[in-house]
């Protein structure tokens, strides 16, 4: 909480800080009828607190896979994955849901809000499975809203707002348990350019606050968002640069 | 899982029950079919054995009937009881037995009675008060007569309550004096009303009078003593096997007939009575199993719904795995909303079922009973039939691998 506190402060984040992520030789090899087909063939990677990357890579290069794993919805099949200091693979089924709901936010292309429910209840779904009293779920969802400047549509349904307003909304629903970390697979496939650069404005201001994020994207200038580049090809990690032109500046106006 | 993920657990069962209302509605048909066509069912079922009860009931317990056995005279043989070899010193001598508590001779025969310009005709009863004790019949007005009536042959007579009614309207015929066979008799009790026997004879239309009395005046028989049955109640059901065999071996002594065929019958009225009760039990029971079969059909339906529900929401049960939903959250969300559909189809079944028995009573003119019983029972049955069709659907939804869901269109 401090270094957030420190952040919100005015100074840099600290990409120095304590590991969100640690995998090292990471495989990953899927049994089909044909035989074992290998994804993954030893990645190293370690993400620490503050920091901001973006995965990218051709179709088939295993970052999809890669980012199942990080979120502890796909088991790796050597290696070892440390999230947030714990052995993922030690845990069973309901310790992984408990880290994906308290430690993890996810985002994806599609937005994947329920349709038949408000955005505040959308918002609110992971306080549910956290077991977070209903006074206090209202609360936080609407406060989560308004962070992403949304708070007017609570009572709304995803079909009544725009595509960049889901994604908004999702981000919201991803920061709804205060996770450390959020993974976001492709989260401006579906945007058109104006909201994109909206929706990773939103991205860069909360990395400002601390909050560590992974980022899959096959656009360049959507990576040139994050800190840093890592590039995947044929299941192997070939590239890990900080970006050196960012495409964040700081807070806009 | 804790109660503060039922409520909003609850709320979205509804909801997904409520986004597609005519697919509910048809699969809660199913329920309120079933759960209906059970609660009626049992309810003219049970219907049916209360009223068999009550016949039961009022017929008296732990009863026996010995008839005199028939008459042969020159080869034409005459029906049960006509032969003049019961006396009413058998009955005495009966009475004596281990474990009887009363044995009432009887003479009866069909005679006019007047009561000033009325006049009507039923069985008259001669017997001893013993009769009373046995059918558990209450005097409603005045008082029956006892044994010093009998053995003096007063002329006195109680009525049952519809030859009241007949021959005194409302008045209390207490204390009147009216003519059987053209004697006067004076009236000195009304027996409380009874209602139908099992074979559907009104039993208030009926006098008593003692039963020397009867002998003397009415039947003038010419065998001194000839009652034309005994009516024999033992203490309790257990000692009925006692009572029957000792009654038996009494009257074979009594009758000197060493081994010679019975002349009396024996027969149990309580085991006729209580076949008739299993009868009506058997038939509440069939008529509820084929009931259940309807059930059966409308817990297939929720099974068949939840399935296609857990199909259609595959893609929201990937979202709500990779935030954060363990496999039983997922599991308890699909379990109530299957209970839920269940739960209120019953609901509606328990109305429909109650409504259609009264219904049944109404046009029919048939005893029904919806009990509390019955109604738990549909409800009870509604909610395990939610359980046990909704534990497969939720089940295959629990196990879905979150990254297949996510990806599923």
């Amino acid at each position: 909480m401090s270094a957030r506190e420190a952040d919100q402060a005015g100074r840099p984040p600290q990409p120095d800080g304590k590991a969100v992520i640690a995998v090292s030789r990471l495989t990953k090899t899927y049994s089909t009828q044909a035989g074992p087909v290998p994804v993954l063939h030893g990645i190293d990677f370690t993400l620490r607190e503050g920091e901001f990357a973006a995965v990218m890579g051709p179709s088939g290069s295993g970052k999809s896979t890669f980012m199942n794993i990080l979120g502890c919805l796909d088991h790796l099949t050597g290696g070892r994955y440390e999230l947030a200091g714990q052995d993922v693979e030690a845990l069973d089924n309901d310790a992984l849901a408990s880290l994906r709901n308290r430690v993890i936010g996810f985002v994806f292309q599609g937005f994947n809000l329920l349709q038949r429910a408000t955005l505040e209840d959308n918002v609110a779904l992971p306080l549910v499975y956290a077991g977070v009293d209903r006074a206090t779920r209202r609360q936080r969802a609407r406060d989560m809203l308004a962070k992403v400047g949304l708070a007017k549509y609570a009572q709304s349904r995803p079909n009544q707002i725009s595509g960049g307003q889901q994604q908004r909304v999702a981000i919201a629903r991803a920061l709804v348990n205060e996770p450390r970390l959020i993974l976001a697979d492709e989260p401006t496939g579906n945007l058109d350019s104006k909201t994109s650069d909206e929706v990773m404005d939103l991205f860069c201001a909360l990395n400002d606050e601390g909050i560590s994020i992974v980022l899959v994207t096959h656009e360049l200038d959507i990576a040139q968002y994050a800190r840093r580049l890592v590039r995947f090809h044929d299941g192997l990690l070939v590239e890990d640069t900080p970006v050196l032109n960012r495409s964040w500046h700081g807070v806009k106006p | 899982m804790n109660q503060r993920m039922i409520v909003p657990m609850l709320g979205e069962a509804w909801h997904a029950i409520g986004a597609n209302r005519m697919r509910a509605f048809l699969t809660m048909l199913g329920m309120m079919i079933g759960v209906g066509a059970v609660v009626l069912m049992l309810a003219v079922g049970q219907g049916a054995s209360a009223a068999v009860k009550r016949q039961i009931e009022a017929m008296g317990s732990h009863l026996f009937v010995v008839l005199a056995g028939s008459q042969q005279a020159g080869g034409a043989r005459t029906g049960g009881g006509n032969a003049t070899t019961l006396t009413s010193d058998d009955a005495y001598a009966i009475r004596e037995l281990p474990g009887v508590t009363a044995a009432a001779p009887v003479v009866m025969g069909s005679y006019q009675l007047i009561f000033e310009s009325n006049n009507w005709n039923t069985q008259v009863f001669g017997t001893t008060p013993d009769y009373l004790t046995a059918r558990d019949w209450k005097i409603a007005d005045g008082a029956g007569f006892d044994d010093s009536d009998v053995q003096a042959a007063r002329r006195v007579a109680i009525l049952g309550a519809t030859t009241a009614k007949n021959l005194f309207g409302d008045a209390s015929p207490v204390g009147q004096v009216l003519r059987i066979k053209n004697a006067p008799f004076t009236v000195i009790g009304v027996l409380a009303p009874k209602g139908q026997s099992l074979d559907g004879r009104d039993q208030d239309d009926t006098v008593m009078v003692p039963l020397n009395t009867a002998m003397r005046t009415l039947s003038g028989s010419r065998f001194r003593n000839a009652v034309r049955m005994i009516m024999v109640q033992a203490e309790s059901d257990g000692a009925m096997a006692i009572v029957e065999s000792g009654m038996k071996d009494l009257l074979r002594e009594r009758h000197r007939l060493n081994g010679v065929d019975d002349d009396f019958f024996v027969s149990n009225l309580t085991a006729v009575a209580n076949s008739a009760a299993e009868t009506a039990k058997t038939m509440s029971l069939l008529l509820g199993a084929i009931a259940s079969v309807s059930l059966l059909v409308g817990g297939i339906g929720i099974m068949n719904i939840m399935l296609v529900s857990v199909t259609e929401r595959t893609r929201e049960i990937g979202i709500r795995m990779a935030i954060g939903a363990r496999q039983k959250d997922v599991m308890a969300q699909f379990m109530l909303e299957a209970l839920m559909l269940s739960l209120t189809g019953g609901l509606i079944g328990v109305a429909l079922g109650a409504g259609g028995a009264y219904a049944v009573q109404a046009i029919w003119q048939t005893a029904v009973e919806v009990t509390t019983q019955s109604i738990v029972l549909a409800f009870v049955v509604s909610a395990v039939i939610g359980l046990f069709f909704g534990f497969y659907p939720a089940w295959k939804a629990a196990r879905l691998d979150p990254i297949e869901a996510l990806r599923y269109q």
